[in-house]
């Protein structure tokens, strides 16, 4: 399932830089990738040709799950900048 | 970049510069800005209540003590008249519900959209005279001499006399200073919700509800059968939120996203009529803090106090976590209040705040609960698995009806129940939920 549509539903400001930053040698020999499913916005792919994590940090909905999940605390995580990120309305 | 309002305060340094304008920092506002103290809340989103979600309700009393005018004035869903409680099976279900309908007084709770609420909150924190200032990231803290006594923002200093840390479950800041330790994935459950609109006439009619009356479902099992989780469902006005929180260990095992656990339980048989015919107005995702007594970090230090989620303080048992928020944010301005005029701002003087805490509903009850978020999760085959189907299986052979004695079925539902668990696992059970009875009540 893709979350595509219920993403679509989310009011966002994306940055023009990734306030999500993992580190690519870990990832790189990561064996289980827990942030591949973990995330509720589904950022995370990992790129087999080019062996490296895409991080479409633009849908990203700020809950830290991943930045938790990892084992290796291998994603530098902070807050979107002010005024870049979500806006909820209705939640 | 914003310009903080320092040009607005007769001094260049606040009184109380609070991080975060959610429940705990927004209640902190109002009491220190009525307590006459020059009050500073930052808040990153683009206004308060923008990056946050819940379930979710208010509880009436402890937001009184905050917001006398509340029951008035705030942008309020529904009065909470009926609490279900659903143990789903693979395709069927138990429920009970308690309902109260309240007479010509108000309710014990309302469902709110945060957006709102905050908002709101934030409005009546102003009109009591708190600066509050959104669109502010708080980076890091200013320390000098062991004490806490500023914070910096990508470009800008800002002093003040006390923090209060409110900024919430992930708290960058508490972990940037080591004011507690990391996050581990047992101590925090993700939650996702998906705001659906459905008119007032339709929810009314589906929920059996009275007008404006709203309804509350806790949700065991379905989707979630084996793991540390619950689902809920909230009624708004014209729209329900429907949504989980799965442990984030069990999530991380599971190797399953949390969209689709909670897409199952929208498809799930019991589940489904009730969300006929809705839209996704808004789809959400949070941290709850899930840790409970043994994982609340050590909450005053000289200049600087820590509230709500960012001091793990939630009772997940009861789905309450504003309420603590709201609490502990009034009890650090009071202690800010009172540290200020006595001018002494060490963790000594700041103590009040967990003296408060101590004697209140929130350490009591956390710690009456301090064992049951563990027992569950260590064992959430049997409480969440195990009994939840054992307790459909049974109505199952209860209502049936075909051309078996009564009598043979209760024999063999009994026969097989022991044989399959055997009475040494049933006296271990008991003795789990006896003991986590006993921290309860004794």
């Amino acid at each position: 399932m893709n979350p595509d549509d219920l993403l679509a539903k989310v009011k966002y400001k994306p940055d023009n830089v990734s306030h999500l930053i993992p580190n690519e040698d870990i990832c790189k020999n990561c064996k289980n990738r827990v942030c591949e499913y973990i995330c509720p916005a589904k950022v995370y792919e990992w790129d087999k040709e080019k062996e490296k994590l895409q991080v479409i940090f633009e849908n990203c909905l700020e809950c830290g799950a991943c930045r938790i999940s990892c084992p290796y605390k291998a994603i530098n995580w902070s807050y979107p900048k002010a005024t870049k990120g979500i806006t909820f309305k209705n939640s | 970049m914003k310009v903080l309002p320092v040009k607005n305060l007769k001094t260049t340094d606040a009184d109380i510069i609070i991080v975060g304008g959610g429940p705990a920092g927004l209640a902190a506002a109002i009491t220190a800005a009525k307590g006459g103290a020059q009050t500073v809340l930052l808040e990153r989103g683009d206004f308060c209540g923008s990056k946050n979600m819940f379930g979710g309700a208010i509880y009436t009393i402890p937001t009184l003590e905050v917001y006398p005018d509340f029951l008035k004035e705030a942008p309020l869903e529904r009065g909470i008249s009926r609490h279900t409680y659903s143990l789903l099976g693979e395709n069927d279900g138990t429920i009970i519900s308690y309902e109260k309908k309240p007479k010509n007084e108000f309710f014990n709770a309302y469902s709110v959209l945060r957006p709102k609420w905050d908002r709101w909150c934030a409005q009546k924190a102003e009109e009591a005279g708190a600066y509050i200032v959104p669109q502010i990231l708080v980076e890091d803290l200013i320390k000098e001499e062991g004490k806490f006594c500023g914070i910096k923002t990508a470009n800008e200093e800002f002093r003040g006399k006390i923090i209060i840390l409110a900024d919430g479950v992930n708290s960058l800041i508490a972990k940037k200073r080591g004011l507690r330790k990391e996050i581990k994935p047992k101590d925090v459950a993700l939650s996702v919700k998906q705001t659906l609109s459905l008119s007032k006439e339709k929810i009314e009619d589906r929920f059996n509800l009275d007008e404006n009356n709203g309804a509350v479902h806790t949700i065991v099992g379905g989707p979630m059968l084996g793991i540390t989780g619950l689902g809920f469902i909230y009624t708004n006005k014209e729209s329900i939120s429907i949504g989980l929180g799965i442990s984030l260990q069990d999530l991380n095992l599971q190797k399953t996203p949390p969209y689709e656990f909670l897409e199952k339980l929208k498809n799930h048989s019991i589940i489904k009529p009730l969300l006929k015919d809705t839209e996704i107005k808004e789809y959400s995702a949070h941290l709850i803090p899930e840790g409970g007594y043994k994982k609340i970090p050590k909450l005053y230090y000289d200049g600087l106090m820590i509230a709500g989620d960012a001091a793990m303080l939630v009772n997940n048992i009861h789905w309450e976590g504003t309420n603590l928020a709201m609490i502990s944010g009034k009890y650090a301005a009071l202690t800010a209040l009172e540290a200020i005029n006595q001018n002494d701002f060490s963790a000594n003087s700041l103590e009040l705040y967990n003296k408060m805490l101590e004697g209140s509903f929130i350490l009591k009850d956390l710690h009456s609960y301090r064992n049951v978020i563990e027992t569950i999760e260590n064992n959430s085959e049997t409480f969440l698995g195990y009994y939840p189907q054992k307790i459909n299986e049974f109505m199952e052979t209860f209502t049936e009806t075909d051309n078996i004695p009564k009598r043979e079925k209760y024999r063999e539902f009994i026969s097989k129940t022991i044989k399959e668990r055997g009475f040494v696992q049933f006296a271990s059970d008991g003795l789990k939920i006896a003991k986590l009875a006993g921290d309860a009540i004794l």
